[in-house]
């Protein structure tokens, strides 16, 4: 008889102990998840790259860019979205131009694929150099260096010259992989 | 996992923080009148956690602030269910607080040896209100701009410091970044931290003490765990049911109001705001105030509040007297009274005072308006508060109110839906410009009306009597030519609304051109598409265009228009009563012409 009274206590003692844990965690982690949620948000915003490739953007003209083979850096404008602003025009990125020996245009992308630093072009030298950890580059972008610590030669970008005015096919690539993926 | 634990234990001591925690004890056993304290730690802990989640999406700055809580609100994943639990949580902390209070009091549980909790207790309650106030300002719209400004004025009446402690406050002289970023540390840095540290010596102490049980106690006395904590869970989860509901209820149950928090229009100092008030629960003090003109101010804002406070501070040395205990409770009560029937008072004021209820009404179209534009075109550098002084469908009834219904209507009332007290003594410009303004226009029983030309000396004119002679006695193929005619003048306008239907008409357009000039002779008087030197009515040409009109509030008394013949109406752009950007948001307004997203069209 007592035993059965115990077990029933213990078992209603359990019930309420379970209860307990329950509706209180349920009050606890319903604010977390709200938090949690929006935190993450970002997550939900990645963007894929239109399927119409990407935009061309006019840089500069022919004009500006000398035939001597050396890279010219140019900055690129385009309309950009920041949170809750929206701005027309301003620099989203930047790009060296270079017009080869047979009067092509290569378009390098200024950003270093090792960690993002942008490059700065060594005119004595003829190469590119990236100022943060040394990252060495020939002057039609690729790895200069077997030791270099980027995994990959600068992004070159697709070039289109019409009419005397250079466009840039402009993108960024996510960096420190050897492979080039596009930043969505 | 036992030789974890025991690891632990061994190094930190847990597993007897654990049952002290657990296993206090609760005299006459579990009650729900105990519940209070656990309530509000709960509600403290979910303002911590949602509060911290809402500080990475928040910019304090005069051009950031509105932008970036509008941008948690209505673009961000649950932005506007996290925002809604920080904020209905603080509401629904106000009455725990003050249950919380009641059941310390009457329980007596403020005598000896607890009066330094008590005292910590109250501290935290002015914290919490001095969170709920400091938070009030953060989304930086125009009611916690307003209402915030006349907080801190009130710090101005201060004797002696007074001004220099306002101006501390604000970071300056006027409201502005630095306001926010005060306020913000104040929020989420400063009171949050003193908070903690009286919360937990709150704790501390009560668990010292232990718990002052409600005599006479029911039962024999049990541990915290797992009854009471039982009943502490279920009513922590009833306040976040009550503050879900909060956030949900125009959702679920219909009815007018935004879902979550609400969320104003962007601060500004130039646009008056007369629908500004305080948080509800601070509405006693507001209407408190209306009792202190002038120089008394002080007794009401910083005096007597004062008083009360101190006599609450005092309750654990009343409660010594043979009588204190009731003089408490008593005391308490009247205070909680008093102020619930001055809540009603400003309360029932408002409801019964028409301009508080238009300013409501204008403050929540504001609101929808910018949500809408600052969603589908973004935000300006300048911040927010650009897109709606740029907005014709904002301004355009504002200046028409204050510019234009002294004489003119539109559809009937001041553009803003109000009834001016002059009666209406020129035309109403609802629907300028189109076919159908046009047509009543030239309807011999409604030119003469006060719509039209019948408030105005031009109502003894030449327009007047040409229509009231003439049109009366129209064959019906005259009848469908003045049809054409009115199609073709209207067509002058371009107005947008219209905009389908003057591209379906070309040819009746075309022909009613011709008609204007010689069927309907109105090149007698009237300038249509030719030079005339010798006319001597308004220009035809653009008739209602942006340009026309422009020009026309420019100076309507231009050769190009009225001439000397113009009535009453000022040269608004010549005289430089409305500048030329206004004229333009009176115009686009006028002619239906403001941004409208795609969305919007389509419901």
């Amino acid at each position: 008889m007592d035993s059965q009274k115990s077990g029933q206590t213990d078992r209603r003692d359990f019930f309420r102990k379970a209860l307990a844990v329950i509706i209180g965690g349920i009050a606890g982690i319903v604010p977390a998840i709200a938090g949690l949620r929006t935190f993450l948000d970002p997550l939900k915003h990645k963007s894929d790259v239109a399927p119409s490739g990407v935009p061309l953007i006019q840089v500069t003209t022919l004009d500006a860019l000398p035939n001597d083979g050396v890279p010219r850096k140019f900055p690129v404008l385009a309309n950009k979205t920041d949170a809750w602003n929206k701005y027309v025009n301003v620099p989203i990125g930047a790009v060296y131009l270079r017009r080869t020996p047979d009067d092509k245009v290569e378009a390098l992308n200024v950003v270093c694929p090792h960690a993002g630093c942008f490059v700065d072009f060594v005119a004595e030298k003829g190469n590119f150099l990236c100022p943060c950890h040394n990252s060495l580059f020939t002057m039609d972008g690729k790895l200069a260096d077997a030791k270099s610590p980027s995994p990959r030669a600068l992004d070159s970008l697709k070039v289109e010259v019409k009419d005397g005015v250079v466009s840039v096919a402009f993108q960024n690539f996510e960096a420190g992989r050897p492979d080039r993926v596009p930043v969505s | 996992m036992k030789a974890i634990i025991d690891w632990v234990d061994s190094r930190t001591g847990v597993k007897k923080l654990t049952h002290e925690a657990l296993y206090e004890r609760v005299p006459g056993g579990a009650r729900w009148r105990y519940v209070w304290g656990s309530t509000l730690t709960f509600a403290i802990a979910v303002q911590f956690i949602t509060g911290i989640f809402l500080w990475m999406g928040y910019a304090p700055s005069g051009q950031t602030a509105w932008e970036s809580v509008n941008f948690i609100q209505n673009e961000t994943t649950g932005g506007w269910l996290l925002r809604g639990l920080h904020h209905y949580t603080a509401q629904i902390m106000t009455v725990l607080l003050i249950l919380h209070l009641m059941q310390v009091v009457i329980d007596g549980a403020y005598k000896a040896p607890r009066e330094v909790n008590f005292w910590f207790g109250i501290l935290l309650l002015q914290l919490v209100l001095g969170l709920s106030l400091t938070g009030y300002l953060l989304p930086w719209d125009q009611k916690g701009f307003w209402a915030t400004k006349v907080a801190t004025n009130i710090t101005g009446i201060v004797p002696g410091i007074g001004r220099d402690l306002q101006r501390v406050i604000i970071g300056g002289a006027d409201y502005g970044h630095h306001t926010l970023t005060r306020f913000f540390a104040l929020h989420a840095g400063v009171l949050p931290g003193a908070l903690i540290a009286l919360l937990v010596a709150h704790i501390y102490l009560f668990r010292k003490h232990g718990l002052k049980a409600k005599e006479p106690v029911k039962g024999p006395d049990v541990a915290f765990w797992p009854d009471q904590v039982l009943k502490d869970a279920v009513a922590c989860l009833a306040v976040l049911a009550a503050v879900l509901f909060l956030i949900l209820r125009h959702k679920m149950f219909g009815g007018h109001g935004p879902v979550g928090a609400e969320l104003g229009a962007p601060a500004d100092p130039s646009e008056p705001y007369s629908a500004a008030r305080p948080d509800w629960y601070f509405l006693f003090l507001f209407q408190f105030l209306k009792f202190f003109p002038g120089e008394t101010e002080i007794w009401g804002a910083i005096v007597i509040p004062s008083l009360a406070m101190g006599v609450i501070f005092l309750m654990p040395f009343i409660g010594k007297w043979k009588l204190g205990h009731r003089f408490n409770i008593g005391f308490l009560f009247a205070i909680l009274i008093g102020a619930g029937f001055l809540t009603y008072l400003a309360m029932a004021e408002d409801k019964n005072n028409a301009t508080y209820q238009v300013a409501v009404k204008e403050a929540e179209a504001d609101a929808e308006r910018v949500k809408v534009l600052a969603t589908a075109l973004g935000v300006p550098n300048g911040g927010a508060v650009l897109l709606l002084r740029n907005d014709p469908l904002t301004q355009g009834p504002k200046l028409f109110a204050k510019n234009c219904a002294n004489c003119h209507r539109f559809d009937g009332n001041d553009g803003m839906g109000n009834q001016p007290k002059n009666s209406q003594s020129a035309s109403d410009l609802k629907g300028f410009g189109s076919r159908e303004w046009i047509t009543g226009l030239l309807d011999p029983e409604k030119i003469a009306t006060t719509n039209y030309f019948g408030g105005t000396k031009l109502k003894d004119g030449k327009m007047v009597k040409f229509v009231k002679k003439n049109m009366p006695d129209y064959t019906p193929d005259q009848k469908a030519q003045l049809k054409k005619v009115i199609a073709a003048l209207s067509a002058e306008a371009g107005l947008k609304a219209q905009g389908a239907l003057d591209a379906q008409d070309t040819a009746m357009i075309n022909e009613g051109r011709t008609l204007l000039k010689e069927a309907m002779k109105c090149t007698d008087c009237h300038q249509f598409r030719a030079k005339d030197e010798e006319a001597t009515a308004p220009n035809l040409t653009g008739y209602g265009s942006r340009e026309w009109l422009m020009k026309f509030l420019n100076n309507p008394g231009h050769p190009d228009f009225y001439g000397k013949k113009n009535d009453r109406m000022p040269a608004f752009g010549e005289k430089q009563i409305l500048s030329e950007q206004q004229i333009g948001l009176i115009v686009d307004w006028l002619r239906g012409d403001w941004f409208e997203p795609l969305v919007q069209v389509k419901q």
